[in-house]
């Protein structure tokens, strides 16, 4: 029997989710916040979205938009274009291939993998830009925006379940 | 048999499709990074158009954050009320009397003027630019504003807020634009020290602090001098406030800017009739000008 028009659009469309859901997450981070000090250290939020969303559906995020989603980044953070481009694609692929790993640990367990992860990710992306800005930058708020990363996330880990649960449920 | 032979053989070659496919993303990002390096009007553009599209989004998201701080910094004052008024009465005593010695001072340099025939600095125009995004990372110090080409924001044009340099124009799209702030590590902001009118270039470096580079001789330096715009490379015009020296040790001068970027919600884009920093636009060469004058 073949689904309805309406059933597949419902579905064609929690499909979306997880890169909606990440996109969101990216101009979040672009929002000025007013808050003294915070815009150099704002945390990495897209990175989170796709390390999430590769190690739990990564068929609805595959490497290609985890690219597209660098690629967005790069051109709102203004960052030199690709740096980012290439983290998401790494960090994507590299938890959607240990997804055995993380799937069914505990949380705290989680959190330091993806510790290690972000801590790659944010490495090879200080070592990128200083190489194509041509000068070294300044590792201290680098080191700032990897530890509010790591705050961030089981704030983020819980919001982007709930999403899960609510629209990802059993399609 | 046959049937699980013919499976195999297209898990292998969908495995074999998958990593040409990741492959090759990795080969596109390297291939942008080269692209972008090399300054490309199409990579350019291409920045400008995604920005504008994203414009309407950001716009939106930033209206509430800036009601919320609002409210916040509403309670804030509130709280403050009196301990506020007290400075003001203070700073009010204090700036007329600064008042005074602007009018003479005013009136003194109109007379010098005069019998100089110096000519007048040109006249500015300016928009008033929302922002609409504050790129928060440790590589990159800019923000997006809500106005574009189609409201006159042009490429290195400075932007101010109230009379206080907070950086230039570095790409426009149709209606967003994107700020570069003087913090920024691509900045470079010819200023002067106000007190010894000597020159320098304020060298941003992705910290809340630049620092002061090149600066011509060795004057006395102190801490809280006044750091202004120099009319050197015809970016900006002169005498505009940046920043106050904030530390002075080993030989690294650092300023520490008067913009407070947290505050920022609107901004000045201003066109003094220069270049901007960029050299790409300029006005035409001074000489037609003289020429007219003489005819």
């Amino acid at each position: 029997m073949k689904a309805s028009i309406w059933v597949r659009m419902d579905i064609w469309v929690r499909h979306l989710v997880p890169f909606g859901v990440t996109l969101f997450l990216l101009l979040l981070t672009a929002v000025p916040t007013h808050l003294p000090g915070f815009a150099g250290i704002t945390p990495m939020l897209p990175l989170m979205g796709v390390c999430y969303w590769a190690i739990y559906r990564p068929d609805l995020l595959p490497a290609w938009l985890a690219f597209i989603l660098g690629l967005l980044s790069d051109i709102v953070d203004g960052t030199p274009l690709g740096v980012n481009a290439l983290v998401m694609i790494l960090v994507q692929a590299t938890a959607a291939s240990q997804r055995k790993f993380f799937l069914g640990k505990s949380f705290a367990v989680t959190w330091w993998a993806f510790g290690l992860l972000s801590a790659g990710a944010v490495f090879l992306s200080w070592v990128l830009a200083s190489m194509l800005i041509g000068r070294v930058i300044d590792p201290l708020p680098v080191a700032f925006v990897y530890l509010m990363t790591l705050c961030f996330f089981p704030i983020l880990t819980w919001f982007l379940a709930r999403t899960q649960m609510a629209f990802l449920r059993d399609v | 048999m046959k049937q699980s032979g013919a499976t195999g053989r297209l898990a292998t070659v969908r495995l074999l499709v998958q990593r040409f496919a990741f492959l090759s993303l990795i080969v596109a990002s390297v291939a942008l990074m080269i692209l972008g390096k090399a300054d490309i009007v199409l990579i350019e553009r291409t920045r400008a158009l995604v920005g504008d599209a994203l414009a309407p989004m950001l716009d939106a998201m930033a209206r509430p954050a800036a009601t919320i701080a609002r409210i916040t910094e509403n309670f804030h004052e509130l709280a403050n009320i009196r301990t506020e008024n007290a400075r003001l009465r203070e700073e009010n005593a204090r700036l007329m009397h600064w008042q005074t010695v602007a009018r003479r001072l005013e009136a003194e340099n109109v007379v010098l003027h005069d019998h100089l025939n110096t000519v007048p600095d040109p006249g500015s125009a300016f928009v008033t630019a929302r922002v609409i995004g504050d790129m928060g990372s440790a590589f990159g110090h800019s923000m997006l504003l809500g106005a574009g080409s189609k409201d006159g924001v042009r490429k290195g044009q400075a932007v101010l807020s109230g009379e206080v340099l907070v950086g230039h124009i570095a790409e426009v799209g149709m209606r967003s634009s994107r700020l570069l702030l003087i913090t920024d590590i691509n900045a470079r902001t010819p200023v002067l020290l106000e007190a010894t009118r000597t020159q320098a270039i304020l060298t941003g470096d992705n910290t809340a602090r630049p620092r002061l580079n090149y600066v011509a001789g060795s004057p006395a330096i102190s801490v809280g001098d006044r750091v202004v715009t120099a009319a050197a490379g015809g970016a900006f015009p002169p005498g505009i406030p940046v920043g106050a020296i904030s530390s002075f040790n080993d030989g690294i001068i650092r300023v520490e800017p008067f913009i407070q970027r947290h505050h920022l919600e609107f901004v000045a884009v201003v066109d003094y009739g220069l270049g901007g920093i960029l050299p790409f636009e300029r006005p035409p060469p001074p000489e037609r000008r003289r020429r007219g004058k003489e005819e």
